[in-house]
């Protein structure tokens, strides 16, 4: 579904990812941890065709959504309307399927999406995601500034539509106990280069990744 | 009273022509960003289009039709030169429109030479109350008011619309969606070519036009966009109403020769005001 096969992406004289090789199954979910720096939001933004490769290949299978670090609404724009555009590639202008994905957004409708709390943002950026009607969800930071129990009640939703829908997941997080308790594969890309990846339980047992990315060892 | 009111009018008439010049403005910099200095020059090209065009003996309506699609080509050009290529800053895409504005005055001028030019409008006037105002000063209200209500339906209610306005509300975010940001950059420029075509033709009638009348025009389009932030349409047209009835109002009582002054001390009094505000709107927005 996604297949990215010795990708190199340079700004500038500054190389940020250096043949970067990742495969996501379709209908498999799988997480891609790495600190700060690391190219991944770099990749995220190669995978949604934002940023041009400087060699190597990206291919995806059918239709590819970003929910962007930082969540990246239209602040001024309603609920609905952030939504409506969401759909602008698949031309689904009606929000109604979300809704009932995410009741709550049926609530925040009329609200301008700048002055919600920063759960309700991101539930609008997922929303908005799933207007273009996608195959596979490239999710940069989900719980990035958010409270532990509006990141659970998300990544639920994330996980139920990989379940019913087959919904394809690439997971970009920092925060490796929820990667791990989500994906049952993970790649780790540190400075532009996957150093490590495999099945989750497999790198949460290795020892650097743990010390890394857990602050120690899982017990 | 009666020279109250007919000073009222006129200045009405004055502010709606401002307006149409300042909507321009601000639809192509709440699209793209960009502080857009070539905007009094669509009005020039279409004033000067619609002289021409009539004295080659095209009836009205069409002559008007044609100068203002001449503008939107024009608006179209100058955002081909300012944001046509992707990355530009809306800084350097700001400082391409002044040189745009520059070397128009060139094209001007071997085109149309430099002498004013007039062309006829909307003969006789209509008493009001007591006040008499030339029915071309009528038009000009009319067709401001049309077009404001046509541009808040356009920007507040349609699809399109919206898309425009999450191209500067966020760019990036507006990519991730599949909105290709250029091209909205470019129908902005279009639109905005097409408001100041219009406002040049509706003017052309009431002052003579010549190459470098934009200055005029633009001095007062900006004091009233910056009345609205650049953003806010509604704000922009009270903002040119009271800036038109300020100048009109000036001139009748015998300061004729400090209209443009008017327009300028306003502008500096609100970007005083907008500046100190600020701080408190870029928090909000962060």
């Amino acid at each position: 579904m996604i297949d990215v096969q010795d990708l190199v992406v340079s700004y500038g004289t500054a190389t940020a990812l250096e043949h970067v090789t990742l495969t996501v199954g379709k209908g498999e979910m799988v997480a891609l941890l790495g600190p700060n720096g690391a190219g991944k939001s770099t990749l995220a933004n190669t995978l949604a065709g934002l940023i041009r490769p400087a060699s190597g290949t990206v291919r995806v299978g059918g239709r590819l959504a970003l929910i962007p670090e930082g969540r990246q609404l239209f602040p001024d724009l309603t609920v609905a309307d952030n939504l409506a555009l969401g759909g602008w590639r698949s031309g689904q202008r009606d929000p109604s399927p979300v809704y009932e994905l995410l009741p709550r957004l049926a609530e925040l409708a009329s609200r301008r999406a700048g002055v919600l709390s920063g759960g309700e943002q991101q539930m609008v950026a997922f929303g908005r995601a799933m207007m273009s009607r996608p195959d596979a969800l490239v999710v940069d930071e989900l719980s990035l500034g958010l409270a532990p129990a509006v990141t659970a009640d998300l990544a639920a939703h994330l996980a139920e539509l990989n379940r019913t829908q087959g919904l394809t997941v690439l997971l970009i997080e920092q925060n490796a106990r929820l990667a791990f308790e989500l994906c049952r594969r993970a790649y780790v890309l540190e400075s532009g280069r996957v150093v490590t990846g495999g099945d989750s339980a497999e790198l949460a047992g290795d020892p650097r990744v743990a010390s890394a990315y857990l602050g120690g060892a899982i017990t | 009273m009666s020279a109250f009111l007919t000073y009222l009018l006129n200045g009405l008439a004055v502010g709606s022509a401002i307006a149409l010049i300042a909507s321009g403005l601000v639809v192509i910099h709440r699209v793209t960003g960009v502080v857009n200095f070539a905007q009094g020059t669509f009005a020039v090209v279409a004033g000067l289009c619609t002289s021409s065009l009539l004295g080659l003996g095209v009836p009205h309506g069409v002559s008007e039709v044609a100068a203002v699609l001449a503008a939107a080509l024009a608006g179209l050009l100058t955002g081909l030169a300012a944001v046509g290529r992707p990355g530009t800053s809306p800084l350097s895409s700001l400082i391409v429109t002044l040189g745009v504005g520059v070397l128009a005055y060139a094209v001007e001028i071997v085109l149309w030479g430099d002498q004013p030019r007039s062309a006829p409008g909307l003969a006789g006037s209509v008493t009001l109350a007591g006040a008499r105002i030339q029915t071309q000063h009528l038009l000009v209200i009319g067709v401001a008011a049309a077009a404001f209500a046509l541009l808040a339906l356009f920007f507040g209610r349609t699809y399109l619309g919206k898309a425009l306005t999450a191209c500067a509300s966020n760019p990036y975010a507006a990519r991730v969606v599949g909105i290709d940001v250029r091209r909205m950059g470019l129908l902005a420029f279009a639109l905005g070519g097409l408001l100041g075509g219009i406002a040049g033709v509706l003017v052309t009638p009431l002052r003579p036009i010549s190459f470098d009348t934009d200055v005029t025009l633009i001095v007062n389009g900006f004091a009233a966009a910056v009345f609205g932030a650049l953003t806010r349409p509604v704000v922009t047209l009270a903002g040119a109403l009271l800036l038109g009835v300020a100048e009109t109002m000036a001139a009748g009582y015998g300061y004729g020769a400090h209209q443009l002054e008017v327009a300028l001390g306003l502008m500096l009094v609100v970007m005083i005001v907008q500046a100190g505000r600020r701080p408190a709107i870029s928090q909000e927005s962060a």
